[in-house]
């Protein structure tokens, strides 16, 4: 039998419920692995004592109905675990430790899955390449001085270097299929209302949404099946019927219709990315897909957009970080005064940077001509997938405009880091579902990723199109283990 | 009219124009977000959940009582009822709002326009209402328990309140009076307040200008924030007007603020804490949906809807043939109203009004007491009221015997039959008692048969005297007119 | 539109964020260029569009009037940088 951490989710499951592995056993190695792997600065906290003995209590009275029967899982620092510490890679969360659990954890754990750990990312999930974290930045296995991507970053590094048999992360602009896309792994982000916000420290309320990293399209689908819930908890959460993603994953995609829409074809894009959308369409073809030539008009217009939108949400969502009722504050000599030292001392160069654009938009005077304004091209954009959708059953295009950059590349030019999200933002927009799968490598090794947009509560449908996808891919990455320390 | 309330400078006059924003907290048993009670007068901090707390991640799931009471007050306040309303956040910092920002209702409230009719001693006036909105109170601050900090308690922090905005339709501190006693009385009798003052569940921020009198132009106005008194805000008003007419005789500019009443010095101030926040950054709360309900809905409730205070007067002015007074009186208060049918429901009705608001209000006056707590019931009340009407008891006794009920709520019928008090009728026995006075006072008599007249009232003292107070008044009259002869 | 350091210094305020010149200038120069992009949303006309706040087209769902939530003073304390058991404690408020 192969290495335990070579396994994937569902190849994990599949072994406990056979016996063949035990959950200690499991969580050993990956605890092992973590342990020797600090190098990649992927664990904000780690709970590998808590987790070998929740491993030996499944071991000693196992329950193989479970969907994730004793399976370790190290989780985004975003999502609030009940006595462990949650920071969102912020200073102005230190040493908070919730006393509940989000629910999609919550849903993890009911299926019998085990926290490993709390996994790096960008402070409050702002930013796409893991290093604007409070903890410092994440390196990405894939190569030394690369950027795993973000802001799920921690996660996206530690399910490539296989800290995890899979992971969560959350998705604002492109949070789960950007870091995907740089890590060659398989990133959901679900419809808006699949997976309930209930727990998950807030970062712009009407696109944040949860979903499933992992090593395949069929553990996604896993995953997927256990994370989403309606949640009376959560307003926005949708109560539809959710299917067995992972039980009706199906490689039959014949007819489908899939659209390209001309849009992504952006200004300077490189020719292997252009190359990869053409193996994509031909992939497509092979499996008896229909390629059809679309149209979203508004795309360019989405990146300015969300860049209104989300500091807008933001600035307000932040509010609650004073230094009154957890974290971290500042002594001040009046109230003002305390507020004003605890969140400057509190929140890093781009959260700040992003309270401020979203005051600035929201603030009297402005309001109209950005908020509003926003909020009206978001209708617009949206309908520019309601109208493909009649037309098509899925759009196919780049997850990003390259592979991964060098730590400290972007980080002087905002403008020039936002323009990474392009073709991931205008789904969080839309509400809509997007898959990022590994696709193939740049010129130097680096893995590239095609994503696949779905409907409204259609993940079966982007789950189905990757799984066949992935199959014609055949994506290899051969994955040195340079990070590790004996 | 010539009760205006004007403020005089040198026969120079102003008009002072008045608007009130009232918050009215809604009655529900858990608070408009979260489901943490909403009782008043717990320990600090018991009835606070992780959602009032502003925990991270926390999200707020909406109360359907409430909206439902906000529906029914804005039926009260014959508004326009909003079938699609948005909660949008209004964002400030403050050490009681831990959210950072309220969850409140801006461009579009669940209520719109709509009116109140006042009862003033000259008459009726109807005041316009803005709008009815939804929004979460803050905590409390307490600042004067630690010398060096200010302490937080959360417990208010996201019970519903209803923000009543009047339009500037108000001209005197009595109107004021007036408004605030009647919305309190309205959502009494739709039990969406319970209006007690002293527990904060109502207040106003209150708004106010001058002009001088005869000019269509409103002035600037200032706004007296959080006002928990129907005694401060008129307080508040007079200061704060005679406070802008100075300025404007002295020919300064009302710069437009927000101002504190300070109860102790009786004046206002600007408010401190408010001076750079101005901008609220209004934005719909993404984590809340639009507030959307049907027509139907809408029509169900008002099925709901007891019959309201000016129904009630209507009713009672054409019924029971009461003066719109009276009427009023009785129709103020829903326990005193439903109290009063329920005396009426076998007694008289003259009688029950008039020893309603007589006696009975002087005694819970006296005691302070509400007329829930009246010491004397509605049944025994009108068994007494039946004991004058049927001439068992004078008007006199019956005085008496109401004082000896109040003491542990006593029937009447016992107590009259347990003194003796039972009004002496019987024309043979007064005969006899009045002979027994004439004999006595014959001197009297003779003054009397000689033309002085006025001593007819003398007799029928000795007689109600000799009596003990029981003899039927007029049965004496009666008598000693014939005997006197 | 541009930015200038008064705007930002304002915003800063409304924030509540303290910051100094070195940082104020800094920012000033961030958000010019960012707004400078965003500013491309003009190009779009937009009059007759209705805004969009929320993607979820359900209806607001509605929650009985239940207390389901405890005492949880001590829970809701514990992470307060202050020690005091029954209040949250900031520094004195003059209103």
């Amino acid at each position: 039998m192969s290495n335990i951490i070579d396994l994937t989710l569902s190849e994990l499951v599949s072994n406990i419920k056979n016996k063949k592995i035990s959950s200690n056993e499991a969580t050993s190695a990956y605890v092992e692995r973590s342990k020797k792997s600090k190098n990649l600065n992927a664990y904000n906290e780690e709970a590998f004592d808590i987790a070998l003995k929740k491993a030996n209590d499944f071991d000693s009275k196992p329950d193989f109905n479970k969907k994730l029967p004793g399976i370790p899982i190290a989780v985004k620092d975003l999502f609030c675990t009940r006595n462990i510490k949650t920071t969102a890679s912020s200073k102005i969360l230190n040493n908070f430790i919730p006393t509940y659990e989000s629910t999609v954890t919550q849903n993890l754990w009911n299926e019998g899955s085990i926290l490993l750990g709390k996994l790096n990312c960008d402070e409050f999930a702002m930013g796409s390449s893991n290093e604007t974290s409070y903890f410092g930045n994440v390196i990405s296995p894939i190569d030394k001085d690369l950027v795993p991507g973000g802001s799920s970053g921690g996660s996206a590094s530690a399910l490539a270097a296989k800290l995890t048999p899979a992971t969560i992360g959350t998705d604002t602009g492109g949070s789960i299929r950007q870091p995907a896309s740089f890590t060659g792994t398989v990133g959901l982000k679900p419809t808006y209302g699949s997976c309930s916000r209930y727990g998950i420290v807030a970062f712009a309320s009407s696109l944040d949404q949860a979903g499933p990293m992992t090593r395949n399209v069929k553990d996604s689908a896993l995953l997927l099946e256990v994370m989403s819930s309606f949640d009376n908890k959560d307003s926005t959460s949708v109560d539809f019927k959710r299917p067995m993603y992972s039980k009706d994953l199906s490689k039959d995609i014949k007819g489908k219709k899939i659209g390209i829409p001309k849009e992504y074809r952006v200004e300077g894009m490189s020719e292997e990315i252009e190359k990869l959308w053409e193996d994509g369409k031909k992939y497509l073809k092979d499996c008896g897909a229909e390629i059809i030539d679309i149209s979203l008009p508004h795309t360019k217009f989405a990146l300015p957009t969300y860049y209104i939108v989300a500091p807008a949400e933001a600035s307000s969502n932040l509010a609650r970080y004073d230094g009154v009722k957890y974290g971290f504050r500042t002594v001040g000599d009046n109230l003002i005064d305390m507020y004003e030292k605890t969140r400057s001392a509190g929140f890093g160069d781009e959260v700040k940077r992003r309270i401020m654009i979203g005051t600035y938009v929201l603030s009297s005077g402005y309001y109209d001509a950005y908020y509003l304004k926003a909020q009206k091209v978001r209708r617009l954009i949206k309908n520019d997938f309601s109208n493909t959708f009649q037309k098509v059953d899925a759009i196919l295009t780049p997850s990003t405009p390259s592979s991964a950059f060098k730590i400290g590349e972007k980080s002087n030019d905002p403008v020039s880091m936002y323009l990474n999200d392009i073709f991931t933002v205008p789904v969080n927009l839309a509400g809509l579902p997007g898959i990022s799968i590994p696709a193939g490598l740049d010129k130097k090794g680096y893995p590239l990723g095609l994503q696949i947009i779905g409907k409204s509560f259609d993940e079966q449908n982007i789950l189905n199109i990757a799984y066949s996808m992935e199959d014609k891919i055949n994506f290899k990455f051969n994955l040195k283990e340079w990070w590790m320390n004996e | 009219m010539s009760n205006d309330y004007l403020i005089d400078r040198d026969g120079k006059k102003y008009e002072v124009i008045i608007g009130l924003e009232v918050h009215a907290q809604v009655l529900s048993e858990s608070k408009l977000f979260s489901t943490s009670p909403t009782k008043f007068g717990g320990e600090p901090n018991t009835q606070v959940s992780l959602v009032d707390a502003a925990f991270p991640g926390m999200l707020p799931v909406i109360n359907e009582f409430c909206i439902k009471q906000a529906i029914k007050t804005g039926i009260g306040l014959n508004a326009k009822i909003n079938n699609k309303s948005i909660f949008d956040r209004k964002n400030y910092f403050y050490a009681d709002l831990p959210q950072g920002y309220q969850i409140s209702q801006y461009k579009d409230p669940i209520v719109g326009e709509g009116s109140v009719v006042l009862d003033l001693s000259s008459g009726s006036k109807t005041v316009g209402i803005e709008r009815l909105h939804l929004e979460q109170d803050a905590g409390k601050s307490i600042h004067d328990i630690d010398p060096k900090n200010t302490l937080v308690d959360l417990n208010r922090s996201g019970v519903a309140l209803m923000e009543i905005v009047s339009k500037p339709d108000l001209r005197s501190p009595e109107e004021v009076n007036v408004y605030i006693k009647k919305l309190r009385s309205i959502m009494r009798y739709l039990g969406t307040c319970d209006g007690n003052m002293q527990e904060g569940s109502l207040r106003a921020d209150v708004n106010v200008s001058v002009r001088k009198q005869g000019e269509d132009k409103y002035g600037t106005r200032c706004e007296i924030k959080n006002v928990n008194s129907i005694k401060f805000m008129q307080m508040a008003i007079e200061h704060e007007a005679n406070r802008q007419v100075d300025i404007l005789e002295e020919g300064g500019k009302i710069d437009q603020e927000t101002r504190l009443f300070d109860t102790k010095k009786n004046e206002t101030r600007p408010m401190r804490s408010k001076e750079d926040a101005h901008d609220y950054r209004y934005f719909p709360d993404p984590d809340l949906l639009p507030l959307e309900f049907s027509n139907d809905y809408v029509e169900s409730i008002k099925k709901e809807i007891p019959e309201l205070p000016d129904q009630k007067k209507t009713r009672f002015i054409e019924k029971f043939n009461l003066s719109p007074y009276e009427a009023n009186i009785l129709v103020s208060d829903l326990d005193t109203s439903k109290y009063f049918e329920s005396v009426i429901e076998n007694s008289d009705v003259k009688l029950s009004s008039n020893w309603i608001t007589g006696e009975l209000f002087a005694l819970l006056n006296e005691k302070n007491l509400e007329i829930t707590e009246s010491p004397i019931s509605a049944k025994n009340l009108s068994k007494l009221i039946n004991l004058i009407k049927d001439g068992t008891i004078s008007g006199k006794i019956a005085k008496t015997v109401f004082e000896m009920m109040a003491d542990g709520d006593k029937n009447p019928i016992d107590l009259v039959k347990e003194k003796g008090l039972k009004q002496q009728s019987d024309p043979k026995e007064l005969e006899k008692l009045i002979e027994k006075v004439i004999n006595e006072n014959q001197d009297k008599v003779k003054e009397y048969k000689s033309g002085k007249e006025k001593l007819f009232g003398f007799f029928v003292g000795q007689a109600m005297k000799v009596s003990g107070g029981k003899a039927n008044p007029q049965i004496v009259n009666e008598i000693l007119k014939k005997k006197l002869k | 539109m541009s930015i200038d350091l008064k705007t930002v210094k304002h915003i800063s305020k409304l924030s509540r964020i303290s910051l100094d010149d070195e940082k104020a200038k800094k920012l000033e120069t961030d958000l010019n260029s960012i707004f400078k992009w965003i500013e491309q949303l003009n190009e779009l006309e937009t009059e007759n569009i209705e805004p969009l706040s929320s993607i979820v087209e359900t209806k607001l769902r509605l929650r009985k009037d239940e207390i389901k939530s405890k005492n949880i003073r001590e829970e809701i304390l514990k992470n307060s940088p202050d020690e005091n058991k029954d209040f949250f404690v900031v520094p004195k408020v003059v209103e």
